[in-house]
């Protein structure tokens, strides 16, 4: 299984939009006890659509480069839209499958954003 | 000295490939792997002895109970227990000591009473007196250790008083691999106290060195089978007759009973008092294959092997760029377990790039989120090693994580 392939490791080293947020309107964080992954997202949005989006935390590749390819993704997103995605999406954006013990890392910033857009 | 070429053929799964590779097994802290003999055993109570214990007249039975029995005598012997009687089966050494809690300290102690356990604690051995003061206002004090991960004997002066009833102490760390001195600590607090319980968390430590629970001095003792090349579902509670006496039922039912009238019972003696129901019979049965097997590769040996292979681990690692190894540097003063971190790489992704070589080691907390927050470190990966690991698998290791920083770097 080779997850360390080229995409991940890329998201990883050099993750897109991390970072603060100025001025977001909605946020949400999660950390998973288990094995330190953590995930905070600082959303902006306006007329049903995610404007901008940061994200910051640490962790494994797995979960930090999850957090980086789905804000590359929402980005100028329909919020319903964001709100419908699911782990199947994830894998499609990681492009390779992960043993079981590795979802939880992969699914925690979708589960983080989606938390975020209900604080809104 | 034995050859551990000729262990490793006693065991089936190393003979196995997974994914085409075979494998490299470098997490005994977790469970041990099971050797033929003890598998065999298991499987001929299964298919040639089949039977409950105790009470049934016909010949499979006897043999059963015989088995069972005989296992108990093993393990008493396995640990200098003077008496078998002592010896109580459980499902493993949470049961263990969660039996102590239960039948002893729950109802025993008060908030005049005071606890100590140490930061280093499996959560097993950690939760439960936590739990009691929380819930039962018993004062809890916790052992801290230096920078080395070792408990300074000095600081008993300070935590032990007159009200201090028991000491919760693992005999070796999980995590750390510190190596406590149990009989020196036991002393201790003995002078200060006598009748306080000592109880130890042996369950690093009597699969990997010899133990006499005499010469310890403690009151109770906690290990599992499982990580001692028996099967898994299988534990063992050593503790004083005159405390096992004293100590009321934990579980109900049958088999702990003498005599059950509609109005009253009458309990059983010990052991059986706290074995109520069918027990894991074919578990303890090959519980004492398992014995059977340490014994005759002498523990003194398994304690030399484990020291030779953790102290060309400790070597090897070393050069790892960006290593960082948790507990003793002393090999004389650890296990065979080496925790660690890799600075700027997740534990989560250094076990997923050695298990693309079936390189297997643990990672997070390892039971021991406490040892971790005080450290301030975040999650751990760990290698623990048993009396299968050859040099080899260590190579193994060492080139799975210069892979590691290879890819992350």
């Amino acid at each position: 299984m080779d997850m360390y392939r080229e995409l991940i490791l890329d998201h990883y080293k050099h993750p897109r939009n991390f970072g603060p947020l100025k001025n977001y309107n909605a946020s949400a964080q999660a950390y998973n006890a288990t094995c330190g992954d953590r995930i905070r997202m600082e959303i902006k949005t306006a007329k049903g659509k995610i404007n901008d989006i940061r994200f910051s935390g640490d962790g494994c590749a797995i979960s930090q480069a999850s957090a980086s390819m789905l804000t590359e993704k929402v980005k100028n997103m329909d919020i319903d839209a964001v709100m419908k995605l699911t782990t199947d999406d994830i894998f499609a954006l990681l492009e390779t499958t992960l043993t079981p013990s590795r979802i939880k890392c992969a699914v925690l910033p979708l589960e983080v954003l989606q938390k975020a857009i209900n604080n809104v | 000295m034995f050859d551990v070429r000729t262990v490793c053929r006693d065991f089936p799964i190393l003979h196995t490939l997974i994914d085409g590779k075979p494998l490299v097994y470098l997490d005994s802290t977790a469970t041990s792997l099971k050797p033929r003999i003890v598998l065999d055993t298991m499987n001929d109570y299964y298919t040639k002895y089949t039977a409950n214990i105790n009470r049934g007249i016909y010949k499979i039975s006897e043999i059963a109970t015989a088995g069972y029995e005989n296992a108990r005598e093993k393990i008493a012997v396995f640990i200098h227990a003077k008496d078998a009687r002592e010896i109580i089966f459980t499902r493993n050494a949470t049961e263990s000591i969660n039996l102590i809690f239960y039948a002893w300290a729950k109802q025993h102690l008060t908030p005049k009473d005071e606890v100590i356990t140490t930061i280093m604690e499996h959560h097993s051995n950690f939760v439960p007196w936590q739990q009691l003061h929380l819930q039962q206002d018993v004062k809890l004090k916790i052992w801290n250790v230096d920078k080395e991960g070792q408990l300074d004997l000095h600081d008993l002066d300070k935590l032990v008083t007159r009200r201090t009833k028991l000491l919760a102490i693992t005999a070796v760390s999980n995590v750390l691999g510190t190596i406590n001195p149990i009989k020196d600590i036991v002393k201790k607090v003995k002078r200060v106290n006598s009748s306080c319980v000592i109880l130890v968390d042996a369950a690093q430590a009597v699969p990997h060195m010899p133990i006499n629970i005499v010469n310890w001095g403690a009151d109770a003792v906690a290990f599992s089978g499982h990580k001692m090349l028996g099967p898994t579902g299988i534990g063992v509670l050593w503790a004083k007759m005159d405390l096992l006496e004293k100590l009321p039922p934990y579980q109900y039912g049958g088999d702990m009973i003498k005599e059950v009238h509609i109005d009253q019972t009458i309990f059983n003696d010990v052991p059986q008092k706290f074995e109520a129901g069918t027990p894991h019979i074919a578990g303890i049965i090959g519980l004492g294959a398992a014995v059977d097997y340490l014994s005759k590769l002498g523990m003194d040996s398994v304690r030399s092997h484990e020291k030779e292979i953790t102290k060309y681990a400790l070597d090897g690692l070393s050069s790892i760029k960006g290593i960082m190894i948790v507990g003793p540097k002393d090999v004389a003063k650890r296990g065979g377990v080496i925790a660690f971190t890799m600075k700027g790489i997740h534990p989560h992704d250094v076990a997923q790039v050695l298990d693309e070589d079936n390189v297997c080691i643990r990672v997070g907390f390892h039971c021991a989120q406490p040892l971790h927050e005080y450290l301030k470190i975040g999650p751990t990966a760990r290698a623990s090693f048993y009396i299968y690991t050859t040099k080899e698998d260590i190579h193994a290791l060492v080139k799975g994580l210069e892979k590691v920083t290879s890819i992350f770097k």
